[in-house]
């Protein structure tokens, strides 16, 4: 059977949930695909969902946890009538309208239709792509420092990355772990001066500048990093026996790849506001935003392409 | 937690796991870990819907830190189905409640 909507919102993350508490206020009816579970950014709720506390979202002072916030974001919306279903969207088809969605265990026939879409699916953690990462990967190599960080109590441990995210996990870390190693491919930190004072100030936390991975070491479990300077090109290891890596995200963008216009690194391609070249389809949040990239930013973005979709229904009359 | 789910501890773990006559998924969770929670009303349902096929116990890592060791589990959640006390399967990471169910019933 096939559901028809207003308007579909494809994520829920904070963008794709403040998209929802707008347009469920504007009596639009929204359907939210939340995403399935997983233990990556992937999943209900977004990279949030894997965060500690969140300090700089304003009406916090005394901050709130990721989960925490989604928690109440997420009831708002429903609280305004938002409809919300733990799910993925599989296959998009934005080539007519209305618009086409597959779920999972849809077969030919589309298990949603849409007059107007906003796609807020976000983005997603980097992996380093070096040798013995997949092998290690939830064997001492983890991309989710609060899920893993508990057992690497009284270890040496090591943090790839050298943003915000990188800075958090490494704090966060030093709860458990004897030493974390910031393990960052230039000389300096693109992490914000709060975050950045905060680790240096942190005596459990070194830096180790100009440094790239080059092969995760171990056979069932990560025994050590072995590293190249990159000014000197000298290898050398590094011996610790946790990984933890935070080195970026790219934008979750293969439902509309080939039918939206992308800018040339890979994000969406939006104009005024939400709206990307295909009529009717919105786009919010980290899907297509490369430079701010907060919660905060992305929740207005989120609000954002709620009204855009709202007045393009309206002057459509749909 | 409903009455279908067994709650072990490094003290109970052997005798409930290696007594049990059906196959045994044991969640190796903690309060802290969000992807945990996320899995957990998923368990919940499974308990109830396939408790003709295996049953469900939880570990609370946190509390229960030789179980966890002695499995080397270090990330969670994790999955570990028990036939007859031994591992026949691992499953790390949250998972949609199909993907759970298809990789558990693979292995029983």
């Amino acid at each position: 059977m096939t559901q028809h909507t207003r308007v579909l919102i494809i994520g829920s993350g904070p963008a794709g949930l403040t998209a929802a508490i707008y347009s469920a206020r504007a009596q639009l009816n929204p359907l939210v695909i939340e995403g399935e579970p997983s233990s990556t950014s992937d999943q209900p709720g977004g990279q949030l969902m894997l965060t500690t506390d969140i300090e700089n979202f304003p009406g916090f002072p005394e901050a709130i946890t990721g989960p925490e916030l989604m928690a109440n974001m997420r009831a708002q919306a429903l609280r305004f009538g938002a409809e919300l279903r733990v799910d993925k969207v599989h296959k998009l088809d934005a080539t007519q309208r209305p618009f086409r969605a597959w779920l999972s265990g849809d077969g030919e026939e589309p298990g949603v239709t849409a007059d107007a879409v906003i796609l807020a699916t976000g983005a997603q953690s980097l992996m380093l792509n070096v040798p013995g990462e997949e092998r290690l990967l939830s064997h001492g190599l983890s991309t989710c420092a609060t899920c893993d960080g508990f057992f690497f109590r009284g270890q040496d441990i090591a943090v790839v990355g050298g943003g915000d995210s990188a800075l958090e996990e490494a704090n966060f870390l030093t709860r458990f772990a004897t030493s974390v190693t910031v393990i960052h491919r230039r000389d300096s930190l693109r992490a914000s001066k709060i975050m950045q004072e905060r680790a240096f100030a942190n005596e459990k936390i070194r830096f180790a500048w100009n440094t790239q991975v080059v092969e995760v070491l171990g056979e069932s479990r990560v025994e050590g990093l072995l590293v190249k300077d990159t000014v000197s090109n000298v290898e050398r290891v590094l011996p610790v026996t946790g990984v933890f890596v935070a080195i970026g995200h790219v934008p979750n963008t293969s439902l509309v790849t080939g039918q939206v216009d992308l800018a040339p690194n890979g994000y969406v391609r939006t104009g005024l506001g939400s709206f990307t070249n295909i009529e009717g389809l919105f786009a919010a949040g980290d899907v297509q935003d490369d430079v701010y990239r907060q919660a905060i930013t992305s929740a207005g973005s989120g609000c954002i392409a709620a009204i855009d979709a709202e007045r393009w229904l309206e002057a459509q009359g749909l | 937690m409903s009455a279908n789910i067994t709650t072990l501890t490094d003290a109970t773990f052997d005798e409930v796991v290696g007594s049990s006559e059906k196959p045994i998924l044991v969640d190796f969770w903690a309060e802290w870990c969000g992807p945990c929670k996320m899995i957990a009303p998923i368990l919940e349902e499974l308990a109830q819907e396939q408790s003709d096929k295996f049953v469900i116990g939880k570990l609370d890592v946190d509390v229960n830190v030789a179980t966890a060791t002695k499995f080397s589990v270090m990330s969670i959640p994790t999955l570990l189905l028990f036939k007859d006390g031994e591992v026949v399967a691992r499953l790390v990471g949250a998972k949609p409640k199909g993907a759970l169910l298809q990789e558990i019933t693979q292995s029983l």
